[in-house]
């Protein structure tokens, strides 16, 4: 009895949004004959608010509150056991997710693959090599489109600024962005401040930043992330790789520049980044630059106890090996803590 | 006095009265080719349109204006032109008097217009995609960001 409550239930919750998504299309295409401007912005307004969650969409960090911020991560808290094989879940059973990713970033792929399969559901997969290949020609509109009508969500992994928002506006199906360009990437800022509330601190907390701070996207989205969860921001890097001053203007923040070891006995967090060979001018610079900042376990004999490190990986030399065997290591952790955030947000998304 | 002549020069007219049509006066000087463009005035185009550049002003010292004969443009393509020209002032004339008169105000969002130097960005793609800027004000400039992006522009008249 209880049973079929709950299924009627659930049927019902998508049987209104498959009308949400039918007066969207009517509206989009025919409507705008029949009526005004100001009456089609707000009912469109109406209908937009009207995902199966909180979210139609995930394209930014910016877009979120810190309050939706903190229901994720108790969402993802709730789904742990299930993201560690310790529990099985249905939830998304019967769902489908297609990966599109018009560049290759096996990691961010695997893991969403994974999100969706602890949670009962099923992956269609596009690689990089099928994008350039198969949709030569076919525009990322068209290739939305389409897919819309094979998965019940998007992940978009593309090369351009803004092409997750734009495929957003072409999609009937909830897109989630896996990094667009040099733009945002908020499963990823997402599971970081996951990872620090787990195994360290996040509310007020002291966060050191290490590496190359001008380019890195990570770094960006997670500042503006940690200024809601006033955090005192510690910035560490070469001064060709400085955080851009526009930024820190931008950003309400307690930040400084400083060096790691006049603060390494007070942080809570320690972030790298990798530096990019492509920076530099020459391989010389590149290696001068590079070996500076690398950390090793002598660097951490002053860290607090509970100091975590993290890294969004892979890492290529910023972290030496035997710093993977100290109390400080979590960057595989926080790895795996991609898995539970990504099942927030699938869960959240497809209303499982 | 017409909104052609000048205080200095009351008896010499720039340019003739209109009937019934849009004249947008205060034009930050030089940029009225801009403005006819944001309005989509251009090669094609049947309005008779008349056009002032860098006559002398008492408030501006210089200033453009810009008169389109038998055309009533919506506020909300007038309000475009804040992009490029805040000072701008709207008088719609119908039988040679002024009916209306206003300041123009920056929209929120301006779609196909401004053009995003960007070129990792997706609006700058083969897609089906309309640009789109936020426009918002910092003290008295008037600045874009890309809605795709996030690039923000300052001097806008080298973007449109």
């Amino acid at each position: 009895m209880l049973l079929s409550f709950r299924i009627s239930l659930r049927n019902l919750k998508f049987f209104e949004v498959e009308i949400v998504f039918v007066i969207k299309i009517i509206c989009k295409n025919h409507l705008e004959k029949f009526i005004s401007l100001q009456s089609q912005k707000y009912l469109m307004s109406i209908l937009k608010k009207r995902g199966v969650g909180r979210f139609r969409h995930l394209i930014s960090i910016d877009e979120l509150t810190k309050e939706d911020i903190v229901y994720i991560l108790r969402l993802a808290e709730k789904f742990e056991p299930i993201a560690r094989g310790e529990k099985a879940s249905k939830a998304l059973e019967g769902m489908i997710l297609a990966n599109l990713f018009f560049e290759p970033s096996t990691r961010t792929r695997m893991s969403f693959e994974a999100a969706m399969k602890r949670l009962g559901g099923d992956v269609i997969n596009m690689t990089a090599q099928e994008a350039s290949s198969v949709a030569k020609g076919e525009t990322l509109a068209d290739t939305i489109r389409v897919v819309g009508n094979y998965a019940d969500v998007i992940v978009l992994r593309h090369p351009l600024i803004g092409a997750a928002k734009f495929a957003a506006e072409n999609s009937i199906v909830p897109v989630v962005n896996a990094g667009d360009g040099a733009g945002q990437h908020p499963t990823q800022t997402l599971l970081d401040l996951y990872t620090m509330e787990k195994e360290a601190k996040l509310e007020g907390s002291k966060v050191a930043l290490m590496g190359d701070l001008k380019y890195s996207r990570t770094v960006h989205s997670l500042i503006k992330a940690l200024a809601l969860f006033n955090t005192k921001i510690f910035l560490i890097s070469p001064a060709m790789l400085r955080l851009p001053e526009e930024f820190i203007e931008e950003v309400d923040a307690d930040i400084s520049e400083v060096e790691l070891e006049d603060v390494i006995d007070e942080i809570d967090v320690l972030y790298v980044t990798r530096i990019q060979k492509e920076r530099f001018p020459d391989e010389e610079e590149y290696r001068r630059v590079a070996g500076s900042y690398v950390l090793t376990p002598e660097l951490l004999k002053n860290a607090k106890e509970g100091m975590i490190i993290m890294h969004p990986l892979p890492r290529v030399n910023e972290i030496a090996t035997d710093v993977d065997g100290t109390r400080h290591a979590r960057y595989f952790e926080q790895a795996f803590y991609g898995v539970p955030i990504r099942m927030a947000i699938l869960s959240e998304l497809l209303g499982g | 006095m017409s909104e052609f002549e000048t205080k200095s020069d009351r008896k010499h007219l720039v340019v003739s009265k209109i009937k019934n049509g849009t004249v947008i006066d205060h034009i930050s000087p030089g940029m009225s080719p801009l403005v006819l463009k944001i309005l989509g005035i251009g090669p094609g185009s049947k309005e008779a349109v008349s056009m002032a550049m860098n006559v002398h002003s008492s408030k501006m010292g210089k200033k453009d204006i810009l008169k389109v004969e038998g055309k009533f443009i919506s506020d909300e393509e007038l309000n475009k032109i804040a992009l490029i020209a805040p000072e701008a002032t709207i008088n719609l004339v119908e039988d040679f008097e002024i009916t209306r008169k206003f300041r123009v105000e920056p929209p929120e969002v301006v779609e196909n217009i401004i053009k995003c130097p960007n070129q990792h960005c997706i609006s700058n793609s083969n897609e089906p995609i309309k640009s789109r800027f936020r426009i918002f004000t910092d003290g008295r400039k008037v600045v874009a960001k890309c809605d795709y992006c996030g690039k923000k522009l300052y001097n806008l008249q080298d973007y449109i």
